[in-house]
């Protein structure tokens, strides 16, 4: 079971701003492709990997990143701090 | 090392003169405090949302960074989320060191990694609707300076 959250637009998009998800998935990326083949929403909100952003287990990421051990991955858009 | 993530507003000259009051010895001391913009007049607030957990790590790492690179005595971030209203501020960061080359780069730095390395996100509400603020391709090129 992994933790998945999602923040800003992505958030908005799905409509949750987190679910636990049983997933055979070995990277992130096998992850969002499982999640796009779900529901329109969530294929809406990944059209576009360029204008997302990852973090697996609280750090920033890559999409090819491995998901095995991991207990949280967070999909958004790119930081808008400061 | 000090780092705040919070809602309430805060009070940059008093967190300032504590800051410059801690950093004995040190002979330089750089704040720069964010503030909401209105540009226009048509920013009625602003809603910043973050990722409890990460945000706290992702700006402690800067922060050490920041204190290892140019040898800072101490160095402050405060950040806030929720709701804020036009001319509230938004952070802070303080540099200690002890020349002013160290402190004011050191600033520079921790500025240009919140704005893109930090988990925060910015959504304004004004009169032509709300809309996350898109994330600036010089902020991303401005990291590539350090």
């Amino acid at each position: 079971m992994i933790d998945v959250l999602y923040f800003a637009w992505v958030r908005e998009r799905i409509g949750l701003p987190k679910e636990r998800i049983e997933t055979q998935a070995a990277t992130v990326a096998d992850l969002v492709e499982e999640l796009k083949a779900r529901e329109d929403r969530y294929a809406a909100a990944f059209a576009d990997l360029r204008a997302l952003r990852v973090a697996v287990d609280q750090q920033l990421s890559e999409f090819s990143a491995p998901l095995a051990g991991v207990r949280e991955v967070a999909f958004f858009p790119p930081m808008t701090g400061g | 090392m000090i780092i705040r993530v919070q809602t309430d507003p805060f009070d940059f000259g008093r967190e300032s003169a504590a800051f410059a009051a801690r950093a004995q010895g040190a002979g330089a001391v750089v704040t720069f405090l964010g503030v909401v913009r209105d540009d226009g007049g048509k920013l009625a607030r602003m809603e910043i949302e973050h990722y409890p957990g990460m945000t706290e790590k992702a700006l402690a790492s800067i922060c050490e960074d920041a204190i290892s690179r140019w040898t800072l005595s101490d160095a402050l971030i405060v950040h806030r989320h929720g709701v804020l209203y036009p001319a509230e501020p938004i952070m802070m960061v303080a540099t200690a060191a002890r020349h002013r080359d160290a402190a004011f780069q050191a600033a520079a730095f921790l500025m240009d990694y919140l704005k893109s390395r930090a988990p925060f996100w910015k959504k304004e509400f004004g009169t032509d609707g709300a809309a996350w603020v898109a994330a600036q391709e010089a902020d991303e090129q401005a990291l590539k300076r350090w």
